[in-house]
């Protein structure tokens, strides 16, 4: 008998359809919530379910394409996306007290409907993209590009230094889940790489909130305008 | 079957509808009071508790106040008759109904509407300052909620190319995969913040306080007396059933009769009574732990849960 594997894909057609197209959409879902809610902590906690489903999608991907190597990426990005970054946040969120973004530059209803336009804007960009190879995973492409957006969004309208590295995990989580959709799963040493380049900003900018706390009592960045001795 | 007999069959299973929904709403009620209170550790007046207080108001005079007109007298009845209309034509038990034609989407919000604006009309003619406090707060909140099951039902009506309920239903039911679909929760999440929104409960309003600074719905109707009040209180009852019976069967549409015998009928009614009595036990014990909101920060609920019916819509057409 023939031992290869890979002849017929271990997951079927249907219900890999469904659950990739499943977890895009708890994707945006959360990337929505994060942009919803104000609690630090509960934004936190969002980002935790990002992480895991991050990892579920390149868990899925990997039982699609049969490739081991996809497993270990997957259980990186658990390690670091559900467990790791996390842990920093809410080491941030204990030592300076700030339980919620009290004044975003953008008030909460207007961010929302700016979350509506970025997520339509993110379906009229990748049409492109996803007529170059139709497919389950590239069809889902706009949800990843519109997590992209919805943080690039919390990243400029934010004040808090903490919701600033919210919206950089959530924009790099965007990035995440567009490479695994658009080249069905990253190869590990890229995926490496660039987890621990974002270890490491996240812990500069761990850091740098500390200091910024000890400075001037509180982390609102729009304190760093003037450049003092 | 002949044609006569479906149609016999399709007849009385509205009139199984309309005395189901018209018979339990009260009890419906009751139920998610008596939850409330369990959970909270008092005793609870008991489920039949509405259809006693019914009861008692039929039995007694409609008090008018000076010089409100006949607006006053006329919105009860619109309210009550538009969500009546709803309770017969949606498919609550059969997807096979005679007055199929009516069940559209769009017509079945604006019968919403109509009660909304009938009651918010005779809240501004008693022309005391609570009456139209209440009417702009509850304009202000249908304004922004109507959109929202608007979009909600587009995202569910784009994959089966119509917006009559029926068809809807029976769409899910032929690809049960789809209620799993991120179309279809999305459309789930907005399609709930919006029923909490239009039946006036936590965090939107309080049903149950009559304080001036927060009451939005209460300060309409806070005229009524006797048998017309009776009237408010049925159709309010009737609507937070109609919309709950809506979400359970356009989201989990099993057990809803595709034939107008008997059999299947018997089973659909149950199966309906049981999965309204579990949302509404849910949203009464979810009330439990929820604060109401001020007015001010509603809009924000409902731009998210307008956001999650547009992205359900983009979903249904460039995810499946």
């Amino acid at each position: 008998m023939d031992h290869s594997i890979g002849l017929r894909p271990p997951v079927s057609e249907t219900v890999y359809v469904q659950t990739l197209n499943l977890i895009c959409g708890a994707l945006l879902l959360a990337a929505v919530l994060i942009l919803w809610r104000r609690e630090l902590a509960a934004i936190v906690r969002l980002l935790v379910v990002q992480g895991v489903l991050l990892a579920a999608l390149a868990a899925l991907l990997g039982a699609r394409e049969g490739s081991s190597e996809l497993y270990a990426v997957a259980a990186g990005v658990l390690a670091l996306k559900a467990v790791v970054l996390p842990a920093v946040l809410r080491r941030v969120l204990r030592d300076t007290g700030e339980v919620r973004e009290t004044e975003p530059l953008v008030n909460v209803a207007a961010s929302l409907l700016a979350g509506a336009l970025l997520t339509l804007l993110a379906y009229a960009v990748s049409r492109p993209l996803v007529a170059l190879a139709p497919s389950p995973a590239t069809q889902a492409l706009p949800v990843a590009l519109a997590v992209m957006f919805l943080g690039f969004f919390v990243l400029v309208t934010r004040r808090r230094a903490l919701s600033q590295v919210v919206g950089f995990l959530l924009m790099d989580n965007g990035i995440t889940a567009t490479a695994f959709l658009a080249t069905s799963g990253v190869p590990l040493i890229v995926e490496l790489g660039v987890s621990l380049d974002l270890l490491l900003v996240v812990l500069v900018l761990q850091v740098l909130t500390a200091r910024m706390r000890l400075t001037f009592g509180r982390t609102d960045l729009d304190e760093l305008r003037e450049l003092r001795d | 079957m002949t044609g006569s007999a479906v149609t016999v069959g399709a007849l009385a299973a509205v009139t199984a509808q309309l005395v189901l929904v018209v018979g339990g709403a009260p009890l419906l009620a009751g139920l998610m009071r008596q939850v409330r209170a369990r959970l909270e550790g008092r005793v609870g007046a008991g489920v039949g508790q509405p259809w006693r207080d019914l009861r008692k108001q039929l039995g007694k005079e409609a008090i008018r106040p000076d010089g409100s007109s006949w607006v006053f007298t006329a919105a009860p009845r619109v309210l009550l008759a538009s969500t009546l209309l709803i309770a017969a034509v949606a498919p609550f038990l059969s997807t096979v109904s005679p007055l199929d034609g009516v069940a559209d989407l769009f017509a079945v919000v604006a019968l919403l509407l109509l009660g909304t604006v009938a009651l918010a009309v005779a809240g501004l003619d008693t022309g005391t300052a609570f009456g139209g406090m209440g009417a702009s707060r509850e304009i202000t909140v249908a304004a922004l909620a109507e959109p929202t099951i608007l979009l909600a039902g587009f995202a569910l009506s784009a994959r089966v190319g119509s917006s009559n309920l029926a068809a809807l239903v029976e769409g899910m039911l032929t690809a049960p995969g789809q209620v799993l679909s991120p179309a279809s929760l999305l459309a789930a999440v907005a399609f709930a913040v919006v029923v909490v929104a239009e039946t006036g409960r936590l965090p939107v309003d309080n049903p149950a306080t009559h304080l001036e600074l927060t009451m939005i719905h209460e300060a309409m109707v806070l005229e009524y007396a006797g048998r017309d009040l009776a009237l408010v209180e049925l159709a309010s009852a009737l609507r937070l059933t109609v919309l709950l019976g809506l979400g359970a069967n356009l989201f989990l549409p099993w057990g809803v009769a595709t034939t107008a015998s008997p059999l299947p009928l018997l089973g659909a009614a149950m199966l309906f009574a049981v999965k309204v009595v579990a949302f509404g036990a849910a949203l009464a014990a979810f009330e439990v732990f929820m604060a109401k909101w001020r007015l001010f920060r509603v809009p924000e609920l409902l731009a998210g849960s307008f956001l999650f019916g547009l992205l359900a819509v983009s979903a249904s057409f460039f995810l499946a």
